[in-house]
């Protein structure tokens, strides 16, 4: 019904964020329909993470103005918990580590703070083993601890995996392609395009180009100093890896 | 799902309630040598039982008050009922308890815990043991799983060997109350070579207000023998605070073991000053696990004295220490042979002003070669208010010994919270989940029904805790 920018997409409207009493987003548009993927593309200290932490509702980031909405709903009146129940997500940058918790465990957890009723163990394992097939994990991988001694690639595909058994309605990733190598990339990649939903929105946020090829966006903005300097189709990202963000720089300020 | 058999602790604390039961027998608040003399008289006791008693009573008034560790000054030993006897006889069949006390029991899931898995159960309700069973097969090997009192009349011999030899009832002013006034408890005998397989569960229940609970356990596990003996503690909240005060021997033999469980969650208005000490012989093994979560002030030192060359202790401990409460908890290892070795994990989680600590003493003695010592302690904290404190106390007098020690203090981070929330827990949920890994060492070691209790006791630590 509701392909394009109905009352389901996210929708960012005039987003002023401070850090510490410091200004970093200076007013973001952005709107992110449910089945499409957007990227969002900047230099380093733009506000890439900022805006994807602040989407999630992290307390250390403060909105002095502006709004977003995600399925009609105020989103910065909500706590991030009740923003995930909605079908918000965020793969992170750097995951944090969570001794004793296994993966399996807390992926179930997880799961069941979604769902209505609590899903039963067998049909939980079932649909934690398709999703690591999926991803090439190793079955071992859902008795380890939760990112604890995970080498920079297992955590990015461990965030990817959340995302898979979690089905978002919105999910952003953040820097998910930073410490990957090849390999790895396309293995996050695949995973992220298996993904792909018509009920899904989906931000991609990445310094590089290199992520794009792997998962064509419908759109990118460009973010730099805090404000959206341009909005085009995937070629853009192309050009981006051409001429670098410094030419854009000029170019806005010119 | 969830396994609901050895049921410590729902709601916040579930346990708060209390039964208006008419005891058969109440003695006189405050502590004299009449009252003493009318427990043992009661009881029905032999005469150096008797002596034993009068003369802790004696070592009790003649030492002063601890000055280390909590805060007592509260206690007034005047105004504690030192002996209330809730029915007039045991019972051995479920039906024959009191409907009160039954009722009780059956809101703290005894039966059915015993139905599902245990090997034996005793439940202690204020002074008296008021139901102990045991499997009969466990039985038939010669497995002695009785209150203490009945211990004493049935295995005098026994109990006379051991009794207070391995916690003098001078060793400090608690274990001289304890001694002086002990009710109830377990007698545990596992002769050489049998291994009771499933555990043994204590339930220990105070009921009457300004009580004092002084059980007394004696645990004998002969050459090559195995037992679990678990317990647990509930109280209601009152407005006045009640003692509790046990005493804990055990002697493990050679090459036997021994594993001890405690899930403590006393109500907040509960003094728990206990005395737990083992000794351990040639390649023998003893296990404390220690968890406690409930009470006003915790002081409990489980101890291994490693009397022979193989023996090895541990302690598995955890505190959690919400507001109002001081969780002293600790461990003590003496290495007095060659080749010992004793390790002890303590994990200490404090919220919401509470205090918690580890207070350790490891003493390896002189010709104590080639003894091994670890030691880790833990601490977790929730926020600034809340505090926690390490005391670890070493004793090397033998050289070619090998003892470390490591702690560590981490605070609940935000960016941790974050990340668990963005999953959709609750910053409850998450708070919780980060306790359960803290202490995910410990729990692991815990039979399956424990262990899920244990994860739903801190996860009711965690309610309403946040601000």
């Amino acid at each position: 019904m509701h392909n394009g920018s109905g009352a389901d997409a996210l929708v960012i409207d005039g987003l002023h964020v401070s850090v510490d009493g410091m200004p970093i987003l200076k007013g973001i548009d952005l709107q992110v329909p449910k089945g499409e993927v957007h990227a969002l593309m900047g230099p380093n200290g733009s506000g890439k993470s900022t805006l994807a932490n602040t989407l999630m509702g992290h307390p250390a980031f403060e909105v002095t103005g502006g709004s977003v909405t995600f399925k009609g709903q105020d989103m910065l009146e909500l706590e991030t918990d009740e923003r995930a129940r909605l079908g918000m997500f965020m793969a992170f940058q750097y995951p944090s580590e969570i001794t004793g918790v296994r993966v399996s465990n807390f992926l179930r957890m997880a799961l069941n703070a979604q769902r209505e009723d609590e899903i039963s163990a067998m049909e939980f394992r079932r649909l934690m083993m398709e999703k690591m097939r999926l991803l090439r994990m190793d079955p071992k991988f859902a008795g380890r601890y939760l990112n604890e001694g995970f080498s920079g690639g297992e955590k990015k595909r461990n965030e990817i995996l959340q995302m898979a058994v979690l089905q978002p309605e919105l999910a952003i990733l953040d820097e998910t392609d930073s410490g990957l190598d090849i390999d790895a990339l396309r293995i996050v990649a695949d995973g992220v395009n298996t993904l792909r939903s018509a009920d899904m929105a989906t931000l991609v946020i990445t310094h590089y180009q290199r992520l794009l090829n792997y998962i064509v966006p419908d759109v990118v903005h460009v973010l730099i100093d805090g404000r959206i300097a341009r909005t085009g189709g995937k070629e853009l990202a192309l050009e981006l890896d051409e001429s670098g963000y410094e030419a854009m720089t000029a170019a806005q300020e010119a | 799902m969830a396994v609901k058999s050895a049921d410590f602790g729902l709601d916040t604390y579930k346990f708060g309630f209390h039964d208006d039961i008419k005891p058969v027998y109440k003695s006189p608040k405050g502590l004299s040598a009449e009252v003493v003399r009318e427990i043992s008289r009661q009881k029905d006791e032999p005469e150096w039982m008797l002596e034993f008693r009068l003369e802790s009573l004696r070592q009790f008034e003649s030492k002063p008050m601890p000055t280390w560790g909590a805060d007592l000054s509260r206690i007034d030993f005047d105004d504690i009922y030192y002996y209330i006897r809730p029915q007039d006889r045991q019972a051995r069949s479920w039906e024959d308890v009191p409907d009160d006390i039954k009722n009780t029991f059956d809101r703290l899931g005894i039966p059915e815990a015993e139905r599902k898995f245990l090997a034996g159960v005793g439940a202690q309700y204020d002074s008296e043991v008021v139901y102990h069973s045991i499997r009969e097969d466990l039985e038939r090997e010669g497995v002695v799983f009785l209150d203490m009192d009945s211990g004493l009349r049935e295995h005098p011999e026994i109990v006379r060997e051991y009794f207070g030899t391995i916690i003098p009832n001078g060793d400090n002013k608690f274990a001289a109350l304890n001694s002086a006034v002990w009710s109830g408890g377990s007698f545990v005998y596992v002769p050489a070579g049998v291994k009771v397989e499933v555990p043994l569960q204590a339930y220990f229940r105070i009921n009457a207000e300004n009580m004092g609970q002084f059980e007394r356990t004696l645990i004998v596990v002969e050459p090559g023998a195995y037992v679990h003996y678990v317990e647990g503690c509930t109280a209601p909240i009152y407005a006045t605070d009640s003692l509790h005060s046990a005493v804990v021997e055990i002697i493990v033999k050679e090459g036997a073991r021994c594993r001890y469980t405690t899930i403590q969650n006393w109500s907040t208005d509960v003094f728990n000053l206990v005395t737990k000490r083992a000794v351990a012989y040639r390649d023998a093994t003893m296990e404390w696990i220690d968890g406690n979560l409930g009470s006003k002030v915790t002081m409990k030192y489980p101890s291994v004295y490693l009397m022979e060359p193989g023996a090895h202790g541990e302690v598995l401990s955890i505190a959690f220490a919400s507001q109002g409460q001081h969780q002293d908890a600790g461990a003590k290892m003496v290495h007095a042979a060659p080749n010992t070795s004793s390790i002890i994990t303590s994990k200490s989680i404090s919220r919401a002003g509470g205090r918690a600590g580890y207070r350790g003493h490891v003493s390896v003695l002189p010709g104590a070669e080639r003894s091994k010592s670890n030691v880790v302690c833990d601490a977790l904290l929730f926020d600034d208010e809340s505090r926690s404190d390490t005391y670890p106390y070493m004793d090397i007098e033998e050289s070619n010994t090998a003892v470390q020690h490591e702690a560590t203090v981490s605070k609940i981070g935000e960016q941790q919270l974050f990340y668990l929330m963005s999953r959709g827990l609750t910053e409850e949920q998450a708070m919780a989940m980060v306790v359960s890994g803290f202490i995910e060492p410990i729990v692991r070691e815990l039979p399956m029904e424990y262990a899920v209790e244990m994860n739903r006791l801190i996860e009711l630590q965690m309610e309403g805790s946040i601000g």
